[in-house]
């Protein structure tokens, strides 16, 4: 047992229920405790679970200088932060909240040390400092495992979308079409891209019909992606169809500038299609 | 209303579709017509991307300015980049040191009732945009 350590562990076993008590108080006055996303009950058993480990670790591994998370020690407390992220991840707390949650542990523990070291001025810093090194970091930890939990889930998410907000249809005998609805950004482009050149492989498309109706602003990025899209359909021998200009998009366009050489443009879907048969020489009766 | 704003940071592409949100519902604040507003939210799409592209990042804030009828959204758009070191050129269409079309600083010009654009080395680009609601 680390003789340096032994303050901060000691007051955390000798005072456990104290500081527990106390810290939840803390919690509560730092306006971090999210009564309205996570219930007093889970917050306690949480917090309670937390400090078992914390107190177990700061025993068997040094807290001063020679303090390092690395250290398998302190694995069950990495688990338990985990597990506080997780639940908090899924509703919504957010970065700052959830550093607070952590960094207000060190409230209670200071109220203890004053107690402990109130003869001692210079063993008193020594641990205050100590402990403020490592809850930091205990906090720097969970802030980070949380924002990486919730990329992962927006990843998910906007994997998800992708996947719905580009189907590319085949509506007639060589003819796909593929609605595109939303904010076109670079990611999404390249997906409808590669799915409308593998649907004209596909279907031995001769004509892609894309409908931009959905589209709400049509800048630069937007309108250099249609132009590579529609320079590459052209390349698989097919032509492409771009329908859904609303009247004060195409002024927007006319604008900025852009040139559609070679694109052929038509106001709406119907208008697109009827274009896409006249070229295809179907015959459509009524 | 008046003394009203909205910021919105701008660091990564996906922040440009939350400043185009934002544009859109200054726009809408002002009751702006449709057409005002589309091509005021294009202008600021092309800004805000420059800021994140070549701009290393900043902001942009949205105030209303004037009263009743006459009333209009600025747009201010400052980064901590490079600077443009050819006004002349940048502001040229199809000009560009990147891969777009170059036409993103002379459209917006276009889609706008103001125009402003400040850049140098130290303090990097700030660009002003000004839309009336008609
Ligand atoms: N905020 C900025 N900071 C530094 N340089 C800029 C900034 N904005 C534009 N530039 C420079 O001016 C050039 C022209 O910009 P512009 O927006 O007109 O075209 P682009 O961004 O290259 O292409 P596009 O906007 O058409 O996709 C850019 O290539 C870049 O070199
Ligand atoms: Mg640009």
């Amino acid at each position: 047992m680390p003789s340096e350590s032994a303050s901060l562990s000691s007051i955390l076993s000798s005072d456990f229920e104290k500081i527990l008590a106390s810290w939840l108080k803390a919690q509560a006055r730092e306006g971090v405790k999210r009564t309205d996303l996570v219930s007093a009950k889970e917050t306690e058993k949480q917090s309670r679970d937390f400090l078992i480990a914390f107190g177990r670790a700061t025993r068997d591994a040094p807290t001063d200088d020679k303090f390092d998370f690395a250290n398998p020690s302190w694995d069950p407390v990495r688990e338990a932060l985990e597990e506080i992220t997780e639940s908090r991840t899924q509703r919504g707390v957010s970065p700052t909240e959830m550093g607070w949650f952590i960094a207000s542990i060190k409230l209670p523990l200071f109220e203890q040390m004053r107690v402990a070291f109130a003869e001692n001025n210079a063993r008193l810093l020594e641990n205050v400092w100590n402990t403020t090194r490592v809850v930091d970091q205990l906090a720097l930890h969970a802030v980070e495992s949380l924002v990486q939990k919730r990329e992962a889930i927006i990843e998910r998410q906007r994997a998800e979308m992708t996947e719905v907000s580009a189907p590319v249809v085949k509506i007639w005998d060589r003819i796909v079409t593929v609605p595109l609805i939303g904010t076109l950004d670079s990611f999404r482009a390249q997906t409808v891209m590669e799915n409308l050149l593998d649907a004209i492989v596909q279907w031995e498309a001769e004509i892609a019909i894309i409908d931009i109706t959905g589209v709400s602003t049509v800048d630069t990025l937007v309108a250099q992606h249609l132009l590579k899209t529609a320079a590459a359909v052209k390349l698989m021998g097919a032509e492409c169809v771009i329908c859904g200009i609303s009247p004060k998009i195409a002024q927007t366009i006319v604008n900025l500038g852009v040139d559609l050489p070679n694109v052929t443009t038509r106001i709406d879907l119907q208008s697109g299609l009827a274009y896409a048969f006249e070229r295809l020489g179907v015959t459509t009766k009524g | 209303m008046t003394d009203e704003s909205w910021t919105v940071a701008l660091v990564r592409q996906s922040d440009v579709a939350f400043a185009r949100q934002v544009a859109m519902k200054a726009m809408t604040a002002i009751g702006a017509s449709a057409i005002k507003k589309t091509k005021f939210v294009t202008a600021v799409s092309e800004i805000a991307r420059n800021a994140v592209i070549y701009g290393h990042g900043g902001a942009i804030t949205f105030r209303v300015v004037g009263i009743g009828l006459h009333r209009s959204v600025v747009g201010e758009c400052t980064d901590r980049g490079p600077g443009i070191a050819d006004m002349q050129l940048a502001l040229k269409d199809g000009y560009t040191t990147g891969s777009g079309l170059g036409l993103g600083l002379s459209g917006a010009r276009r889609l706008v009732d103001r125009f402003d654009i400040i850049s140098s080395a130290e303090s990097g680009t700030t660009v002003t945009l000004e839309s009336a609601a008609r």
